[in-house]
């Protein structure tokens, strides 16, 4: 078996009008055992821009760290905050820099631009190769799964309440057919001048 | 052994606490070719000589003024060969930064980091420190920059400024010439009356060089559009 699917999970991150929803589920597992039920996928980095890491917990948090010790040398090097699109470029680069003993992770970028607010969804593989689409972007034990509903459900220029029902809808039943994933879920939304935070409540088996 | 007295830096605080080795730097920027730069309300504007000592030289085959990114340009007072290694640096730390956040580099992070590697050659051993002082433009934000770098690895930001021989009195000729509405072709023809003063010989559009950075980028003006400025001054 894969070590990206060792301690199973997902995230997925969408575009809707003028906001972003990115959403984790909460599983930590060890194969078929499940360890843990509150462990989120999903760190929130920036004023309005947060980072999902799916694949191998331990390298999830030190692929966290690390990013955050380049992001804050940065912001305090340039005194201004990080736009998501540099920190994603800056990300795929740090990934290649391990291209020959890779973090197992998989990450997910979404976030609102500072200056212009326009949104903005990123994902990469594990060597940090980059793929920022204006749909929605998926990672984790149940991509594919998670490919079927987002196709399904996504339309372009969402308003927030209902790209909070499509990612929600997306990432329930999406994880629902993959065992390695899900005991429950969050999903943040992104707007303007707002961050809302919802956790879902979903079967625990 | 007395030789082993200069295995480290060569910059060392002399009793009185200056570093010697740093106004000898100063004092061969101050006798290098003048050269301005001056800032405009949509634009900034980087200019100096670029005399020969013979007619058999071959002109415009080595350049005083130099693009280093999109946006950003340098030139200098001061020894050729030790610029050149500055516009290779600094073009690397440009390329860099591109590399990694695959955004321009602001005009004050290349600065900074160009500052930054000429602090490193008044402290490493076996070198000794820069005998340029630069001035570098750039369009960034919106608005337009103008920085001085000196060999001691000190930067400012200025709206004009003059550095090599006659600086003291081109500078003095800015401080009563300059204004801050400024358009970028009246900030060209200052640069050209600013180099003038104290110019020995006939100024002609092979013998000065210009460059300008506004919102589309920085460029090297052609001797062509030199001469159009030139035709304008009495």
């Amino acid at each position: 078996m894969s070590i990206l699917a060792y301690n199973g999970g997902c995230v997925v991150a969408m575009r809707g009008k003028d906001c972003v929803a990115i959403a984790t589920d909460h599983r930590f597992g060890i194969q078929a055992q499940t360890i843990s039920t509150d462990f989120k996928k999903v760190f929130h980095i920036g004023p309005r821009m947060f980072l999902g890491l799916t694949g191998l917990q331990t390298d999830i948090l030190t692929v966290r760290d690390r990013l955050m010790f380049r992001k804050n040398l940065y912001e305090t090097r340039e005194n201004r905050e990080m736009c998501p699109k540099p920190f994603s470029a800056m990300m795929s680069s740090f990934l290649y820099e391990h291209r020959f003993g890779p973090y197992f992770i998989e990450p997910v970028v979404a976030g609102l631009d500072p200056k212009t607010m326009e949104p903005f969804i990123c994902n990469m593989d594990l060597i940090g190769c980059p793929n920022a689409p204006d749909d929605f972007v998926v990672a984790g034990t149940c991509a594919e799964q998670l490919y079927g509903m987002c196709e399904t459900l996504w339309k372009p220029d969402l308003e927030p309440d209902q790209l909070f029902e499509v990612i929600a809808q997306s990432i329930v039943n999406a994880f629902d057919r993959d065992a390695m994933s899900g005991w429950g879920a969050t999903v943040y939304i992104i707007e303007k001048d707002k961050i809302t935070e919802r956790t879902l409540k979903t079967r625990m088996d | 052994m007395a030789t082993e007295r200069y295995s480290f830096s060569l910059t060392t605080f002399s009793p009185s606490g200056k570093l010697v080795q740093l106004e000898y730097a100063l004092a061969a920027v101050s006798g290098g070719a003048p050269s301005v730069g001056i800032i405009a309300s949509n634009g900034v504007v980087i200019a100096t000589e670029n005399k020969h000592k013979s007619p058999l030289y071959e002109q415009h085959s080595v350049h005083r003024v130099e693009m280093i990114y999109n946006h950003i340009g340098m030139v200098y007072s001061g020894m050729g060969p030790d610029y050149r290694l500055l516009v290779k640096q600094a073009r690397k730390i440009a390329q860099t930064y591109y590399l990694t956040y695959k955004e321009p580099i602001p005009v004050s992070q290349l600065v900074q980091r160009v500052a930054t590697l000429m602090q490193e050659y008044t402290q490493s051993g076996g070198v000794r420190p820069f005998g340029v002082s630069l001035l570098i433009c750039g369009w960034d934000n919106d608005r337009p920059y103008l920085y001085q770098s000196d060999p001691s690895g000190a930067y400012f930001a200025w709206k004009a400024t003059a550095m090599g021989k006659n600086a003291v009195n081109g500078k003095t000729f800015l401080e009563k010439r300059y204004s801050e509405d400024l358009e970028l072709d009246d900030a060209v023809h200052t640069a050209i009356l600013t180099l003038k003063e104290g110019f020995e010989g006939k100024m002609t559009a092979d013998n000065i060089e210009i460059g300008i950075c506004d919102q589309n980028g920085f460029q090297r003006l052609d001797p062509a559009s030199i001469k159009d400025y030139l035709a304008s001054i009495p």
